[in-house]
């Protein structure tokens, strides 16, 4: 069905947009913006006044559970909490269970991904089988499969020379390399930042070692061996710093940073909230600047919410003894607003870090409002003021210290492919 | 965005007496004096013919332990007898156990048999935390040492055999030796001896027993014990886990105790009247030589008997706190 979005702040970071405009779709693709393509009838209309209006967000890391433990999530559910949260194109990490070290699993994921319809779910496969740091995964066969990058999550690959055959061969068939850099025996056992409030809590601390060290090995194994690399999920700001150095060198690696490591400490944790305990920890007021100066520089290029539901039972427990990780689809667009309500960045660098940027990284056609691109969009009212509650949150987990939490900015319409796949209830259409 | 969180939200009731009692870490200097002041009246208590008073009759109190204990699990029961409760012993593996499910389904069993009061002691930091923050707002919770957080009770026992030993808190350089990073007994007592303010502590061990910051809770540190022991009043050595040594932390029995190990020369550096202190059980030969243990300045024995008194005062106090809160749960019902 053609489509006329009508009146909202069109924001098109790839494309240098940002005006107030109509944007018309037609069979599922952008089709212009401003006056309606000549012979083009609208048969539905999104009254999108004082609302933005922008391409549909891509988040570079959030689990949705499947296959594996299914009273965590499943790809039915987080796709729900995904398109209420804006996104239309979500990377998975390759820590399922099974793991996705094989086209099977990945094209699981994807066959489940078109059942549930609304929406892209891009599986990473797994650098090593079984994840295990040992054998090489058998990569082209899972990039044919659909994978859309490779990384062994946050476990170890401690033998250097296997991790630079990996790269060595992901360079070869020019695969992208995802980093998210922990080294395991200085992590182990580790729940928090090792710092002060960590020291104070008694509880078995994280040193930044562990990210900074790891970074270090991967950015010099990555120059070496020529592959296309992307730090995930950084939380340290001297692994900014190195990134950035790397960079300056002429090293193409790419970084993101999840919102939370961007806008919380490990401070937050002196309640022994569990919802607190995420990996990589919540790090310092340092740290915390340095990420935000790395958005700023442009060292990290993407904010991803790194979403990790968990059932309920997971989270009741003494902190160490919980699973880390939080939820953060549905409230990606908020949290990412508080950086430009703190005037840490305009609101069109923000919705490229959310699209252009993350697609750029993905080597993705979506991300933009091109006329003839997939008609992925996402339509926001910033004004919005709004809470998540355990009754309203679409993903199957509730594990947010957002929840119930006043938020600004809420997501009214996500469209996929030109459908509607989301509408806040009460919204405009 | 989220400040960090008042310990006290959790273990104190709004007119800021005892409900639970989780950690020293800020609670104030009148509420530790009022506990050690109760801990006193019943120290006396213990050499009457008749070691009982009715402050707890009727009540419930529920010894939980996830982790092997005997000295403190033997002091919490003849203290909560003492007080004339009725008390239940429970030793839970949590080996045996899967973790958080467990923790929680052990807790909503022990809800329906209405217990008053719940002591526990959990390998896990935070466990009593989290234990407090799910019990009814009846049921008062005391920890008996969670994972490396806190031990209070084991810390308010050190401070009234100070006290007892030397009178005033302000004039006092306490050192504590050994085992720092993994102890929760050397935390509840730098937060302890800071707000009854001593006028400095000492943290003494090499750097593989030192947590990060450890300067942030008020402390100077010292990796060289001839220098950190130095003209102290009080020595507070800390258990060291012998399967902790010739690992990474250490590299043997021997060169801790030649380095760190309280022998008589070593104490000659401090105080001539300093006194010495050990949470026990001691190793004797690794982090103190017997001549010192079983020495004149050595205050472990009165450590114990003080141990009894300060957990009557502290679960008195906080039955108290507790049975307010009930108090008032019912007006509010009623009204």
């Amino acid at each position: 069905m053609n489509m006329l979005i009508q009146g909202g702040r069109v924001i098109d970071p790839a494309n240098q947009i940002d005006q107030v405009t109509d944007l018309y779709i037609v069979d599922g693709k952008v089709a212009a913006l401003g006056s309606a393509p000549e012979g083009v009838e609208a048969g539905q209309t999104i009254d999108a006044t004082g609302q933005v209006v922008c391409p549909g967000f891509i988040d570079l890391s959030a689990h949705a559970r499947e296959p594996g433990p299914s009273q965590k999530g499943s790809i039915k559910t987080e796709a729900a909490a995904a398109v209420a949260g804006g996104v239309t194109t979500m990377i998975t990490p390759p820590t399922t269970s099974p793991v996705v070290d094989t086209s099977a699993v990945a094209e699981l994921i994807r066959d489940r991904c078109e059942e549930a319809g609304k929406m892209r779910i891009l599986p990473m496969g797994a650098l090593t089988k079984g994840l295990e740091g040992e054998q090489l995964a058998p990569m082209a066969a899972l990039a044919s499969s659909g994978c859309i990058a490779f990384s062994n999550s946050r476990l170890p690959i401690a033998n250097s020379l296997i991790l630079m055959r990996c790269l060595e061969y992901a360079a070869t068939h020019d695969l992208l390399v995802v980093f998210q850099a922990q080294d395991e025996s200085l992590a182990r056992g580790g729940c928090m930042h090792d710092d002060s409030t960590c020291t104070r809590l008694g509880l078995n601390g994280i040193p930044e070692s562990a990210e900074t060290i790891e970074v270090a090995r991967c950015l010099l194994l990555t120059e070496q061996t020529g592959v296309r690399a992307h730090f995930g999920q950084l939380s340290c700001e001297r692994s900014v710093r190195m990134i950035h150095e790397a960079r300056e060198r002429g090293l193409p690696v790419t970084a993101d940073v999840a919102i939370h490591n961007l806008l919380l400490t490990d401070e937050c944790v002196t309640g022994f909230n569990n919802d607190f305990h995420v990996l990589p920890p919540l790090r310092s007021q340092l740290d915390r600047a340095g990420l935000i100066q790395g958005v700023l520089s442009g060292t990290i290029q993407a904010i991803c919410s790194d979403h990790q539901p968990h059932e309920r039972a997971a989270k009741e427990a003494p902190f160490a003894d919980t699973e880390p990780g939080m939820i953060g689809l549905e409230t990606l667009l908020p949290l990412s607003l508080l950086l430009v309500e703190q005037n840490i960045l305009e609101l069109p660098q923000l919705v490229e870090k959310l699209t252009s940027a993350p697609a750029e990284i993905m080597r993705l056609e979506g991300g933009k409002l091109s006329p003839g691109s997939a008609a992925d969009i996402t339509i926001f009212d910033p004004a919005m003021a709004w809470e998540l509650t355990p009754e309203s949150c679409h993903s199957r987990g509730k594990n947010t210290p957002f929840m119930n939490y006043p938020l600004k900015g809420r997501v009214t319409h996500t469209l996929f492919n030109g459908e509607l796949v989301y509408q806040l209830e009460g919204g405009n259409a | 965005m989220f400040e960090p969180t008042d310990p006290n939200q959790i273990q104190l009731t709004p007119e800021g007496e005892l409900k639970h009692f989780i950690t020293t870490e800020g609670l104030s200097r009148e509420l530790l004096t009022e506990i050690l002041d109760t801990a006193d009246s019943f120290v006396d208590m213990s050499a009457k013919q008749v070691k009982k008073v009715p402050l707890l009759r009727g009540k419930t109190v529920v010894n939980l332990f996830f982790e092997a204990s005997t000295r403190t699990l033997s002091t919490f029961e003849l203290a909560a007898k003492r007080l004339s409760a009725d008390v239940l012993n429970l030793n839970i593996s949590t080996s045996s156990t899967s973790k958080g499910e467990t923790l929680k389904d052990t807790l909503m069993t022990l809800h329906a048999m209405h217990s008053d009061m719940f002591v526990v002691r959990h390998s896990s930091s935070g466990a009593a935390h989290f234990i407090a923050e799910h019990v009814t707002p009846d049921v008062a919770v005391i920890n008996a040492g969670d994972g490396r957080h806190a031990h209070p009770t084991q810390a308010m026992l050190d401070m009234l055999t100070i006290r007892q030993a030397k009178g005033e808190f302000a004039p006092l350089t306490v050192a504590i030796v050994g085992d720092i990073l993994h102890s929760r007994v050397a935390r509840s007592q730098i937060h302890a001896l800071r707000t009854l303010g001593v006028k400095e502590i000492r943290v003494i061990a090499p750097n593989t027993l030192l947590p990060r910051h450890i300067e942030t809770l008020g402390v100077k540190v010292y990796t060289d014990m001839l220098q950190g022991i130095r003209d102290v009043d009080v020595v507070m050595m800390l258990r060291l886990q012998k399967e902790r040594m010739n690992s990474a932390l250490l590299p043997s029995e021997s060169e801790f105790y030649k380095l760190y190990g309280l022998t008589m020369d070593k104490l000659a550096l401090a105080k001539p009247d300093a006194v010495v202190m050990h949470p026990g059980p001691i190793n004797r030969g690794v982090e103190i030589a017997s001549s010192v243990a079983d020495g004149d300045r050595s205050l472990i024995l009165d450590q114990v008997t003080n141990g009894i008194a300060v957990r009557m005062a502290v679960m008195s106090m906080a039955m108290s706190g507790q049975t307010k809160t009930r108090a008032n749960l019912i007006q509010a019902g009623e009204s």
